[in-house]
């Protein structure tokens, strides 16, 4: 298990790495924080023939809490954005979700603009960043555009940034007052990727839900009700658990985490 | 006074080099000009190889060399078959590389010898290989139907082994019995999953003719004296060392190919070859355990006693069977478990499957027995109306009975299965005050009334071990550092014995244990013995040491009394000295009667110059060594054991289920084990608990799913789910000593004990969480998925 | 493929050397550097065995390549002892509890929990907090019960009053 060889570029700009992004196209890949990449390199399940690492763009690092939002650099790592208590006033939900995601040793690495481009159906922070009514904001040499987080997801592991594109910023809506969420989910063990989660936030008596792990990407539902939550998504067999299995999960979780949710909200509002 | 260190939690004498990084496993062996080795493995299950070309991969640069089965000349053999027996009527073992034919996802085909393991991968790819997919047999059931395909296609049908064995008249106990019932009952495939993957280091002096292997293996004697026989050196330049390993759990017991190629590859190549099996092929190429299908009749008197069963079962045994019924016959022997059982026969088929092959993975049979006899045992509690407790006191074999023979049913080491002492009724009481049974009804009830689900489950077993024929040990005094020597031809994989050895030699020669040095797993260290495997080290072992260390013992007394013209009785033996009882001033160092006993004599010390100031250690008048004496203070042992003796244990957990998503919690844990005399009772206490760990994961978490085609879905542990820390309840132990009338020191084995009852008391627990419902669990692991489906299933009560 | 030059400095000591950029920053430490406290145990982050801590955070070795660690510094298991030949007081707590058997988890949980341990820099850890932050590292040998033992042990001696 060790990766086929590579060409390695660790440019010291944003804007160098576009360069080399548009230069290098699809056979490039971007590395961040490794930790969906570098095991699917050591497989030989990717051998890209090279890799654009964005570890020196400091530039990509940062957390800026405002009163309507928390932007993320791309490259802030999940254990940073977790630690910070700003963050957590402003959108509680972002650090319940992250403690979920994998173990602390992976958040050291692993980095928000990883998990939002890799565009895992089964990852946590997708379903974040939808519940909220989230976007992002990518970079090439042609420029910079925003894309809301409901037009970012295309598929599995697919989102609709263009090949000479980088994921450089995620906002994540800061909660309304009075308003509350909530993220739960279920997995195998702690830490695993989850059968079926939902992040949850209630706001002015509006219901907002995204799933993880039931369908090609985060399936958006609007609203309290279970089995209308069930009938949105479209999960699928595998090694774990039955695609009507994962449904009957989405109807205890929506009825857990709207609860949750609105518990919460009382509280704080 | 001497101390005692026998039956102490004394720390352990490897842990401070483990813990700063000094251990060293095989990959850590330094050897910069190696080679190293990856291996082209089927990619099919079943399939015949058309094309195997290999010339662009020789040609990449960086390769050394490129084997298939043609390049290996007169050692292009199958594996040896370890165990043979008559009931099997084609025992198939696996060749060291694959000829025309494949017989699994993940068997080797190629090998590729290369500068590094990078570009031995790189290699890989460029081999080509082109086959015809046949189909595959992964299903043992569908397997045995008629005009089933097989899995080796020179073969008629799929029948590893068919055995029928017989005690006393079950025809008869059915006959006379009130009730009767049958049930069926399945566990699934899973496997050690060490975290240390296998490895072999091999390097060969031409010019000495000498070849050096170091190997994760758990029989590093069996090994030499393969390799020497093999390849035609003499045995004595054969060394096979074990260095530390990262848990063995039976997987690496042996025989692999690459345990023949890369030493092989080293005697071609006159390099030190390097193989270091990388997880996936951990997954795919070492071996599993575990898939048995029971069909089981029960018949019992209207009070619940058992009087007989019949049991059918199909065992899966993979693509070849290089172990022959050792697992099967182990579950067969352990089915009646701690109960009298008078009647019983059991008939098994071992089935062959186009699946990595099965040999025994820690349990070995038991704990599919354990869950078909307790899961057995619950449910005649219900028929009978009494509690899962009483139906089983009713049943236990009592402490007059033993030694309890079984009758002509055999165990794994050939012999009748004598079951030596127990006692089951006081382990149970141990085990219900240690989880609160007695209250836990109250407990129940109230989660109940918060919506939760509680149940508590118990299980019993009972586990033949140490089994024979025998081990070694040599026990030395070292005339240089005074400290003890002892060697053993068994291997520590990771269980603590350089400790529990440590402690027997210690109590036996009066010196604290960390004044012992232990060597395990060096054929040159110690030429004689056996190897490390169900549960056998400590009580064979252990009592060889004894042996050997009284046997010191009795010499270094010989020797001091004449150092200080003494008579032996009069002498004392602690703290390393050797004394004059009631004049401890009159004394000798260990070290000193060490010295002594060697007629050369050198002063380079103060202890070597102290010495000289006594009387000689022999009083003799003709040569200085007469003859008969050895120099050294030293001496060798040997222990077999008449036959197996066996330890048993109890164990419950309360757990939690949560009938909306299916998830199971285990809340609580406790066990009680009776393993004899203890050595040391912390080791005892980590390898129970690991074991219940194992086997935490063996009911809810691992599977080795394949599917019908014979490809593995979850090789990786992204997807096998070996349980973290927080999957694993926190656990309360307790001992129960009954020790062995067997053998001196009164030990039983301890190694493979914890992860027997989990899966049977998991099930015995769900079915108490759910009995609202009409549930019954009869097949593990489950997960949450399977367990809601369960759960939807049931007729609520 | 063309080799670069990395520079780190592990447990104090600098070492520069050229690299492929594909080396495993766990085969660099391994094999090039020559500590092997170090394990390997699945080479694709669930593990845990080949934890070392990188500018003081704890990260997994086989999911880093040695070039991304230019610059860096370094802890492996073989630094973690305040003193040549002595143990840190977390290594003497996995030794009086028993938390380790065959040692090949170890390293990876000695590394982790040091981290876990700087960070919280209290002595009351609860059973559920250390499980949590263990949880990235898989044992097969001890059902964790005294690896949790040992880390609570340990903060207690580092961080408990007297
Ligand atoms: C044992 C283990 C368990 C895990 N469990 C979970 C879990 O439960 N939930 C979960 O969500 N994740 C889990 N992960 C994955 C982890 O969260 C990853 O860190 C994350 O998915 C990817 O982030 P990264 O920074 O490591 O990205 P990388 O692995 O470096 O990259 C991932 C992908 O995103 C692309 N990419 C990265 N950054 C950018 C960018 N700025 N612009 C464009 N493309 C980019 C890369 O090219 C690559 O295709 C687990 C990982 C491991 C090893
Ligand atoms: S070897 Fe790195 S996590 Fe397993
Ligand atoms: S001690 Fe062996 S894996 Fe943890």
């Amino acid at each position: 298990m060790k990766p086929a060889p590579f060409e390695y570029h660790a440019p010291e700009t944003l804007d160098e790495a576009l360069r080399l992004k548009s230069e290098l196209g699809p056979e490039a890949s971007v590395l961040a924080g490794g930790q969906s990449l570098v095991p699917m390199l050591n497989m030989r399940l990717a051998s890209p023939e090279a890799l654009i690492d964005l570890r020196k763009l400091d530039e990509l690092r940062y957390i800026n809490v405002a009163d309507d939002a928390v932007a993320v650099g791309a490259m802030t790592t999940h254990r940073a954005l977790e630690r910070s208590d700003a963050a957590y006033s402003a959108c509680p939900l972002i650090r319940e979700a992250l403690g979920l995601v994998a173990h602390a040793v992976v958040r050291n690495r692993g980095t928000i603009g990883g998990s939002v481009a890799h565009a895992d159906p089964a990852a946590e922070l997708p379903s974040v960043l939808v519940a909220l009514g989230g976007k992002v904001k990518v970079r090439s040499l042609r420029g910079e555009r925003e894309i809301a987080a409901a037009d970012l997801f295309t598929f599995h592991f697919t989102t609709s940034l263009e090949p000479d594109e980088l994921l450089t910023e995620i906002s994540f809506p800061a909660l309304e007052q009075g308003a509350g969420s909530a993220f739960l989910e279920i997995s195998r063990r702690h830490g695993d990727y989850a059968l079926a989660g939902a992040a949850c936030v209630v706001s002015n008596g509006n219901t907002r839900l995204a799933f993880t792990g039931v369908g090609p990407i985060p399936v958006f539902v609007e609203g309290d009700d279970p089995d209308a939550a069930a009938a949105a998504t479209s999960p699928s067999d595998d090694i774990h658990a039955t695609a009507d299995y994962r449904r009957q999960l989405v109807r205890v979780l929506t009825s857990r985490a709207v609860g949750l949710a609105r518990e919460r909200a009382q509280v704080s509002g | 006074m001497s101390t005692r260190v026998f039956g102490k939690p004394i720390r352990r004498n490897e842990d401070e080099r483990l813990l700063t990084g000094l251990g060293s496993y095989v990959d850590d062996i330094s050897a910069p000009t190696a080679v190293h080795v990856a291996f082209l493995r089927s990619p099919e299950a079943h399939a015949r190889i058309v094309k195997l070309d290999v010339s662009r991969a020789r040609e990449h640069p960086g390769v050394v060399a490129v084997y298939t089965h043609t390049d290996l000349g007169e050692h292009d053999i199958e594996l040896p078959l370890m165990i043979p027996h008559p009931c099997m009527p084609y025992p198939k073992t696996q060749r060291l590389l694959a000829h025309d034919e494949v017989h699994y996802v993940g068997q080797t085909i190629a090998m590729v010898v290369a500068e590094s393991r990078y570009v031995a991968e790189d290699a890989l790819e460029l081999i080509e290989l082109d086959y015809d997919p046949l189909p595959a047999v992964v299903d043992i059931e569908a397997a045995l139907e008629d005009g089933a395909s097989t899995t080796h296609t020179d073969s008629p049908g799929n029948v590893g082994a068919h055995l029928e064995q017989k005690v006393g008249d079950p025809d008869a106990a059915f006959r006379e019995a009130d009730v009767v019932f049958s049930e069926r009952y399945s566990i699934e495939r899973s496997a050690g999953m060490a975290m240390e993957t296998r490895g072999v280091l091999a390097d060969y002096d031409a010019r000495r003719q000498e070849l050096t292997v170091w190997d994760t293996t758990q029989a590093p004697l069996t090994i030499k004296g393969s390799l020497g026989s093999l390849f035609g050196i003499p045995y004595n330049k054969v060394r096979v060392k074990q260095p530390d390993i990262g848990g063995g759990f039976g997987t690496k017991v042996m025989f692999y190919p690459d345990e023949v190629l890369v030493p092989w590859a080293a005697i071609q190549l006159e390099r030190p070859v390097k193989y270091i099996e990388d997880r996936i092929e951990h997954f795919i190429g070492s071996t599993h355990e575990r898939k048995q299908i029971h069909d089981i009749e029960v018949a019992a008197t209207a009070d619940g006693v058992v009087l007989g069963l019949r049991d059918r079962f199909i065992h899966d045994t993979g693509a070849y069977i290089p172990y022959g019924i050792a697992i099967a016959q182990v579950a067969a022997t352990q089915l009646p478990g701690p109960y009298r059982v008078p009647n019983f026969s059991v008939e098994f088929t071992a089935v062959y499957t186009n699946t990595v092959p099965v040999t025994p993975y820690r349990g070995c049979g038991r704990p599919q027995a354990c869950m078909v006899i307790e899961r057995v045992m619950d449910r005649l509690a219900t028929e009978v109306g009494v509690d899962r407790v009483e139906i089983r006191r009713r049943n236990y074999i009592q402490p007059e009975e033993f030694p309890y023979h079984r009758g002509d049913i055999l165990f794994a080491d050939g012999l009748p299965v004598t079951i030596d002492s127990g006692q089951y009724d006081k382990q149970l009481d141990l085990l219900l005050e240690t989880i609160d049974w007695e209250d836990f009804p109250a407990e129940k009830e109230q989660a109940r009334a918060e919506g939760r689900y509680l149940g508590i489950g118990i299980a019993n077993y009972v586990e033949g071990t140490g089994l024979g024929p025998y081990e070694g040990a040599h026990v030395q005094i070292e005339p240089t550092t005074g400290k003890v020597w002892v060697a053993t031809g068994l291997t520590s994989i990771g269980q603590g014995l350089e400790t529990a050895l440590a402690q027997v030699a210690a109590e036996e020669l009066g010196v604290e244990a960390h004044d012992v040095l232990v060597v395990t797993g060096d054929t040159q260290a110690m030429p004689w013995g056996v190897a490390t495997f169900a549960s056998r080290a400590a009580v064979v072992s252990g009592n060889a040491v004894a042996v050997a260390a009284l046997e010191v013992r009795n010499k270094a007394l010989g020797y001091a009394a004449n150092m200080l013209e003494a008579a032996t009785d009069d002498l004392e033996l602690a703290d390393g000295k050797i004394f004059v009882r009631g004049a401890p001033e009159r004394h000798v160092t260990l070290k000193q009667v060490a010295i002594a006993s060697n007629p050369l004599r050198y002063a380079f010390d103060d202890d070597a110059r102290a010495a000289t100031q006594f009387a000689p250690a022999r009083r003799a008048d003709g040569p200085q060594l007469p003859p008969g004496e050895e120099p050294g203070l030293e001496a060798t042992g040997y222990y077999s054991p008449p036959h197996a003796t066996w330890a048993s244990g109890a164990h419950a957990a309360v757990v939690e289920v949560d009938i909306a998503t299916g998830e199971l919690t285990y809340v609580r844990y406790a066990a009680v084990h009776d393993c004899g005399t203890v050595i040391n009772p912390m080791i005892v206490e980590g390898q129970v608990m690991g074991g219940v760990a194992q086997g935490i994961g063996g009911s809810f978490y691992e599977r080795m799913a394949y599917d019908d085609t014979g490809q593995r879905r979850n090789a990786s542990f992204m997807d096998f789910l070996v349980p973290y820390a927080t999957e694993v309840p926190a656990m309360r132990l307790e001992h129960l000593e009954t020790p062995s009338p067997l053998n001196p020191k009164g030990i039983k084995g301890a190694g493979e004990a914890g992860c027997i009852p989990v899966p049977a008391l998991t099930a015995s627990a769900i079915d108490d969480a759910l009995s609202d419902l009409d549930v019954t669990i009869r097949d593990m692991p489950l997960d949450p998925c399977s367990l809601k489906a369960i759960i939807d299933a049931a007729p609520t009560r | 493929m063309s080799s670069r030059n990395v520079t780190v400095t592990v447990n104090g000591s600098t070492f520069e050397r050229e690299v492929e950029p594909r080396l495993l920053l766990s085969d660099f430490l391994r094999h090039d550097v020559g500590l092997t406290g170090t394990h390997v145990g699945c080479e694709h982050g669930v593990c845990g065995c080949c934890t070392v801590r990188v500018d003081g955070e704890a990260v997994r070795s086989c999911l880093m390549f040695a070039v991304q660690a230019d610059g860096a510094e370094i802890l492996t298991v073989e630094g973690l002892a305040p003193a040549e030949g002595g143990m840190h007081p977390l290594q003497e707590a996995f030794k009086e509890c028993h938390g380790l058997q065959c040692g090949f988890c170890t390293p990876g949980f000695v590394m982790a929990a040091s981290a876990y341990l700087d960070e919280q820099q209290r002595a009351d850890l609860t059973d559920e907090e250390v499980r949590e932050a263990i949880s990235g590292n898989l044992c097969r040998c001890t059902g964790y019960q005294n690896i949790v033992e040992a880390v609570k042990l340990a903060a207690k001696t580092m961080y408990g009053a007297s």
